[in-house]
């Protein structure tokens, strides 16, 4: 008997949403206004959620890593974000959106929750239309659509190449006018360091280390939001940004909520390759790229090896000799199938000796699209990531092939959550990245848009007030208690206990060795002996870094080497608990490929008899093995098949 | 290739500061300027002396955390390129390269190369949004928008918030910064309802918290790391002086 309880609202599918929101409980308007919320993370679950609860009356404290709001890494998101409008006529419905989303994500999750999200995809598009976001319109002044992975529909919306730029500052305007009204109070780099849980076992509250005094403070709230993104830096090297972290996850994990699936990681088919040791970051070329781009590799070995050798240029391979192997395998979706599938194909071509550049990354090729739309089409499309793909690389897209690599791009695990966004933690909510809720084992292109802002004002605002229903009565919570003093505690004595070691390795050249490991062993393709040996050699790290990390400085003041340490410190355990998960799973199922299990054509084999279940690991201690909970998945309005990508 | 850096480092907001000397050796060209100062640093670590403190997050020229101020332009020599876009490529061989902070009263150093930018943040919470509240909006197509105008408004919004206008100008006026978002939102049929109150609230907060005045000498426009450019001002004026007159 599972403890788990997903708390899937009866009746039929179309119906659960509605019929959550006729009953749930409501919360008075005076009553608002003494229910206190914490938001970690201003993205665009986080600050969309906490301007959404301020406007509706209750008090908010939102908290971001950054020096403002805006920062948050939601910023970069470039291609779109997915509605099911049908505004181009092109048949598109909630259901085939919801149906698209269960299929990419390779039948590995939650229909209720994949279903709302396609039912509120709509509400999301007019919100931010009437705030103003500068959506790209057609010549008669409607909104545009594009075409995205995973779909043979166009429901994708976009703001040229800055997609969640142009979304996050809309939901950080609404956070503005909240702050000016005074409903939401707003805290800039302060980064969360533990969840405070109370003995009734809610959540109460977050203990924050302020990174510019180095204080640690403390803050209580009848309910607590966690919406501080994804853990894709544990692989030291991903497109996130420098300061994205798993550690308020992995604190909350650690005070008792379950982490899910951690071992789905997206790894995304187009990025720019990895060209040397010092570089800190990957980035991203958007996957709109492939609505015109062409992926390509030489056909002839001795052709690549000239090319790597820079003997010949990509002109230079005549069209017959090239090998388009996305349009070759996969002719239904071409060069728009799913990022896992255009992942794998990309390592396969690679590994069997026809990559080009460092020999780690493929053509993307713009040649044909130039020709047939005209230069000016192309860089009115993607100008501005044709512009910073020549800064980085010194190349020239509108003249050369654009030379690409898969690379870690977002997190599908992450906290456990029920129906409603609650953690196993009663009063703590998880939403965006954060949470493993939607998207299975694999998300589609222009999906994390779409699932944070759903989350962020068309799910948090209801479910969490039909939490705090049930609160009104209990006062305004105190932060002198013994669990706030125990919490508060174990922070300052991670803290002394860094900055004591005083070894010879500084934090990032544990972290990239940490990466290098979670890459060969756990990355894009897994197998059990590898996985075994990742997780010795983690908790050989870990081991290492506990007892020979350089940290200099203090605690006051601000002190980044502590800030990474922090982090790493929680990426040392949170990478075992990933390498766990890959090595209990044993199937391949969306952006978790197990080589042990592959068809003969090397697509992914799922093992739906045993593996048909959200993994949910409970912590049990420092020295102790996880405990594996099992949440069943029912699908009873989808035919679960085995995805093809070949045929419509 | 090996460099001179001269870095303003200040250890809080009360200390004078100074600049200090460092070298640097066997940089690749093809790094960051960003991943350069990454390896300073290590060494710095290394040698158990403190790190280098700047301001940085996507290194994909979005987030607008990234700021230094280095040989003389905010973001370096390169234009319609952030800090953490300039590659090692565009500085030659030997060269001495000097690095400050941001320079404006509204932007106090906090740290070495960071400085505080919240007042941006004041000024977008003075009136910088559209004051819908979530649920209850028309459908998104029922407000149908010129091409020419949507497009204009998006290059307004393009505006990451990095602060290089008030650093490149002699006045740190604010006026770039506050005009795109004002653009952008006069510019569509949304926000034109709050448009008089907007940039008259807007503009007072600019002035309150002490950025300068526009004295049309453009810096801001030729350092903008994202071309936004000083058609918004003109455009902020003109609506600023409808607003008084409506």
């Amino acid at each position: 008997m599972t403890k788990i309880d997903s708390k899937i609202p009866e009746g039929p599918l179309a119906e659960k949403w509605t019929h959550y929101k006729e009953h749930q409980k409501l919360v008075n308007p005076a009553n608002k206004r003494k229910l206190d919320i914490i938001v970690v993370g201003t993205g665009l679950a986080g600050g969309a959620a906490a301007a959404s609860l301020g406007e509706m009356g209750f008090n908010v404290k939102v908290f971001c890593i950054q020096d403002s709001p805006r920062r948050a890494h939601s910023i970069a998101a470039q291609g779109g974000i997915n509605a099911a409008k049908n505004y181009p006529n092109d048949g598109d419905t909630v259901y085939r959106l919801f149906y698209d989303t269960v299929k990419g994500g390779d039948y590995r999750g939650r229909e209720a929750n994949t279903y709302r999200l396609a039912e509120v995809s709509n509400n999301i598009i007019d919100q931010c239309v009437a705030q103003g976001v500068p959506f790209a319109r057609e010549y008669g002044g409607t909104l545009a659509n594009r075409s995205f992975g995973g779909a043979q529909v166009s429901r994708t919306f976009y703001a040229r190449g800055q997609t969640g730029q142009q979304l996050l500052l809309g939901a950080y305007g609404a956070l503005s006018k909240e702050i000016k009204k005074g409903s939401v109070k707003l805290f800039t780099r302060r980064e969360m360091v533990d969840l405070v849980v109370m003995k009734d076992g809610r959540a109460r509250g977050i203990i924050v280390r302020n990174l510019f005094t180095g204080e640690i403070e403390r803050h209580s709230a009848h309910a607590v939001l966690i919406a501080s993104g994804g853990y894709g830096n544990l692989f030291y090297l991903s497109t996130n940004a420098m300061t994205s972290n798993g550690s308020a996850a992995w604190r909350a994990y650690k005070r008792g909520a379950y982490f899910a699936n951690p071992c789905y990681v997206q790894i995304h088919p187009t990025c720019i390759p990895v060209h040397g040791d010092y570089q800190s970051k990957l980035t991203l070329m958007s996957e709109s790229l492939r609505n015109d781009g062409r992926i390509w590799v030489p056909k002839k070995k001795e052709d690549a090896e000239r090319i790597r050798k820079k003997e010949i240029r990509p002109r230079d391979i005549p069209e017959e000799d090239r090998d388009y192997y996305l349009e070759r395998r996969y002719p239904a979706f071409g060069n728009l199938v799913p990022r896992d599938v255009a992942s794998r194909a990309a390592k396969e071509r690679c590994d069997a000796g026809y990559g080009v550049g460092t020999g780690l990354a493929v053509f993307l090729d713009f040649k044909d699209a130039i020709n047939r739309l005209g230069k000016d089409v192309i860089k009115a499309r993607y100008g501005n990531l044709f512009d910073m793909y020549e800064r980085i690389t010194d190349d020239n897209p509108y003249e050369t092939p654009m030379m690409i690599y898969p690379a870690i791009h977002y997190t599908m695990g992450g906290l456990w959550v029920d129906y409603e966004l609650q953690s196993s933690i009663p009063g703590l909510f998880v939403g965006g990245e954060a949470n493993f809720s939607d998207h299975g084992a694999n998300r589609l292109g222009a999906s994390a848009l779409m699932q944070g802002l759903s989350d962020g004002y068309f799910v948090l605002p209801y479910t969490m007030q039909n939490y705090l229903a049930d609160q009104i009565t209990v006062d305004r919570i105190t932060t002198d208690t013994e669990e706030f003093d125990e919490a508060e505690k174990a922070v300052q004595e991670r803290i002394d206990k860094l900055l004591s070691i005083n070894g010879t390795e500084t934090v990032d050249s544990i972290h990239k060795r940490l990466g290098r490991i979670m890459w060969d062993h756990a990355g894009m393709a897994r197998n059990k002996k590898g996985l075994e040996e990742g997780i010795k050699m983690i908790q050989e790290l870990r081991k290492e870094f506990w007892s020979n990390v350089k940290v200099p400085g203090t605690k006051d003041g601000i002190n980044i080497e502590l800030e990474k340490a922090l982090r790493l410190a929680d990426f040392l355990e949170l990478g075992e608990l990933l390498a766990r998960d890959a090595l209990h799973r044993e199937e391949s199922a969306g952006g978790h490929f197990r080589e042990e299990h592959q068809t003969p054509e090397g697509e992914a084999k799922r093992n739906d008899k045993d593996f048909m279940y959200v993994a949910a690991w409970e912590y049990a201690g420092d020295d102790k093995e996880p405990v594996l909970n099992k949440e069943p998945l029912v699908y009873e309005n989808i035919e679960v098949k085995t995805r093809n990508y070949k045929t419509a | 290739m090996d460099l001179k850096l001269k870095i303003w480092r200040q250890a809080s907001p009360t200390d004078k500061g100074q600049f200090v000397d460092y070298d640097v050796h066997n940089i690749s060209t093809d790094a960051s300027f960003l991943e350069m100062i990454d390896i300073l640093n290590d060494e710095l670590i290394e040698k158990g002396e403190r790190p280098v403190a700047f301001d940085h997050d996507c290194r994909e020229g979005i987030c607008g955390m990234c700021s230094l101020y280095i040989n003389g332009h905010p973001h370096g020599p390169e234009a319609a390129t952030t800090t953490c876009q300039l590659h090692m490529r565009k500085f030659k061989d030997g060269e001495t390269v000097v690095i400050e902070p941001w320079r404006a009263k509204p932007f106090p150093v906090i740290k070495d190369l960071i400085v505080d930018r919240s007042a941006f943040d004041e000024i977008i919470q003075s009136g910088g949004y559209i004051s819908v509240t979530t649920g209850g909006v028309p459908d998104g197509n029922s407000i149908p928008i010129n091409k020419e105008h949507a497009d204009l408004a998006m290059d307004a919004a393009a505006c990451i918030g990095c602060g290089a206008c008030v650093a490149a100008c002699k006045n740190a006026s604010a006026m770039l910064f506050v005009s795109a978002k004002v653009s952008q939102f006069a510019l569509l049929p949304q926000g034109k309802i709050e448009a008089h109150d907007r940039v008259k609230a807007m503009v007072a907060k600019m002035d309150e918290l002490g950025f300068g005045n526009c004295t049309n000498t453009y810096a801001c426009e030729a350092e903008c790391p994202k071309e936004i450019s000083v058609a918004n001002i003109a455009r902020m004026n003109r609506e600023f002086i409808k607003a008084k007159l409506g």
